[in-house]
């Protein structure tokens, strides 16, 4: 592939939008046997990095505490729920 | 205000004079202007110290010192009012001409300038419909300056890793926000909690929009990628906060993309219009900030499955394109045979042309060797022994050309005995020589010779012409010079 952006540093969008394309092309059939090869193993890395952001994904709730000033300083658990 | 009707009816007035005069009866002296003034807005402020008004705002002017001045009018009167910097802070809109208001206040004159006024400590706007007037001028206003206009509009991140909330902590909104964010993904979220309604309110939201949107990444507080302004739903009063122009203005600027959810489906505040995306309700605010999780999870698992597919499809094609042109190779074998069929056949030939060749050789010689018989030989044989036989070998010939021969022989040897130097000698002759054998024939040369010799038929004889001194070989015995004639005969047969 031309450009092969760190995948850690993708969004899961970009990730799963990359994802996509690798698919789309892999199944087209027009990439070569050889580039083939390295699609599916950066779409296993894509994958890998998409399904560890959706598992990591966990509610977590904090309240902004503002300071004196109205200014945002600090968070705290949210327990107005 | 009502002025006294009528006052000048009385006569006593219309008695003009020059001066004016003390009159019977008439005790009470004139009052100065200021002492009339002075009564004036006492009574003015007794009768009329607490006074609420309706009409018209116009002629609005905020002054530098933040007193606002306006005035109160209807179709037939109008009232000058202000408006303590205070109380104009507090204001809950912002007064705008046209706009129809309550204004409660005090009333006052101004005798400097024979003025009075309403001072107003609070000003509303008269019932729903001014609202609504209001709020049609604000939007107008608003989105005459662009801040509305769709090119503004950012799209949501697709999935956020932070979402700010701005709302009452309290309340059934932030429950059903988070409760519809959990269901679908769960997320990080920070609610920056705020008065939604009243007094104040306002300034909050404003204040908390500006809040997230100033956060720098890394803080103390997570900068979220997407803010939700989110209020149940109310009277358009209760909404008001959410269509006052600090609020607006605060979203329109937030560098974060911000989704406004106020009120029910059917209630649209300013707010809704500078948000980059308005949702219905709170809920639905939820529904539009996230994607489902178990979507993008089947998702990840439908491209996943497909990935597979596609490339075992590809392996498999390969094989099957691989197979076919490996069919088609043409075997070593089949490579080869046109030169190993030409070798064949070349060999073939050699092979065969050299039979070929002795063949014809043979038959040549079968044709030649037939040819060579013995009678060939034999026939010759005879030709020639006849050739041979007619050849007469006569003695006579011979013999004819040696006595023919002898003949010569004789006369030639007659000739040179005729022709012998030494012949003369026989005769008396002395051949004369040096002793070197040289032939000395005239007498100078033999004057300048010391020795010579002198050959007779018999012999040499060597003497000395005197002319020098007499070598000592004189004294030797004579040589035989010559020998006799008779030895001649002997010496003949060399001549021939």
């Amino acid at each position: 592939m031309a450009s092969t952006p760190d995948i850690a540093a993708l969004s899961f969008e970009d990730a799963l939008k990359e994802l996509e394309v690798v698919v789309r092309r892999l199944e087209s059939g027009e990439a070569p046997l050889d580039e083939s090869i390295d699609l599916y193993a950066r779409g296993e890395a894509l994958r890998t990095h998409c399904q560890a952001r959706l598992d990591a994904a966990q509610a977590r709730i904090e309240a902004v505490v503002a300071d004196r000033e109205g200014r945002p300083a600090a968070t705290r658990p949210f327990d107005g729920a | 205000m009502a002025f006294p009707s009528a006052p000048y009816d009385d006569d006593d007035f219309r008695k003009d004079g020059l001066l004016a005069s003390e009159r019977a009866g008439d005790n009470a002296p004139a009052l100065s202007i200021s002492e009339i003034s002075a009564q004036l807005k006492r009574t003015v402020e007794d009768r009329f110290g607490f006074v609420r008004v309706r009409g018209e705002l116009s002629g609005v002017k905020r002054a530098a010192s933040g007193h606002l001045y306006m005035a109160l009018k209807d179709e037939g009167a109008r009232l000058d009012g202000v408006m303590w910097r205070g109380n104009a802070q507090r204001l809950g809109f912002l007064p705008e001409d046209g706009v129809e208001v309550i204004a409660t206040g005090k009333l006052t004159t101004y005798p400097g300038r024979s003025n009075y006024q309403i001072v107003v400590d609070r000003m509303e706007i008269a019932g729903e419909g001014a609202l609504l007037a209001l709020l049609a001028k604000t939007k107008a206003r608003l989105e005459a300056e662009g801040l509305f206009d769709r090119a503004r509009k950012r799209a949501l991140p697709f999935l956020p890793r932070v979402i700010g909330v701005v709302t009452s902590p309290t309340g059934a909104v932030i429950r059903d926000i988070l409760h519809r964010l959990s269901d679908r993904f769960p997320s990080h979220v920070v609610v920056w909690p705020v008065l939604v309604q009243g007094q104040g309110a306002a300034a909050q939201v404003a204040a908390a929009v500006r809040g997230f949107s100033d956060l720098a990444p890394g803080g103390p507080v997570p900068r979220p990628d997407v803010v939700i302004v989110a209020r149940g739903g109310g009277s358009i009063e209760d909404l008001w906060s959410f269509n006052e122009e600090e609020v607006v203005r605060a979203i329109a600027a937030s560098t974060i993309p911000v989704i406004s959810a106020v009120g029910h489906e059917t209630d649209t505040t300013l707010a809704d219009f500078a948000a980059d995306l308005r949702a219905p309700t709170p809920t639905a605010a939820a529904e539009l900030v996230v994607p489902v999780r178990a979507e993008l999870a089947a998702q990840v698992h439908d491209l996943q499955a497909r990935r597979g597919r596609a490339l075992a499809r590809l392996l498999a094609h390969a094989r099957e394109r691989l197979e076919v042109r490996s069919q088609r190779l043409p075997t070593a074998q089949a490579l080869l045979s046109p030169q190993s069929q030409r070798l064949d056949d070349l060999s073939d030939r050699l092979r065969r042309a050299l039979v070929h060749r002795t063949e014809i050789a043979a038959g040549v010689l079968a044709r030649h060797g037939g040819a060579l018989r013995p009678a060939l030989l034999t026939q010759r044989l005879g030709r020639e022994r006849e050739r041979l036989a007619a050849q007469r070998l006569r003695p006579e010939a011979l013999l004819q050309r040696i006595e023919h021969a002898r003949g010569r022989v004789e006369a030639l040897d007659r000739l040179r005995r005729s022709l012998d130097p030494e012949a003369p000698l026989q005769r008396g002759y002395v051949l004369v020589t040096d002793r070197d054998g040289h032939v000395v024939k005239d007498r100078a040369t033999a004057a300048a010779r010391v020795a010579l010799t002198l050959k007779f038929a018999d012999g040499p004889l060597d003497v000395t012409t005197g002319q020098g001194p007499v070598p000592t070989v004189s004294a030797a015995p004579p040589r035989p010079a010559a020998r006799p004639r008779g030895a001649t005969d002997s010496v003949q047969p060399k001549l021939l």
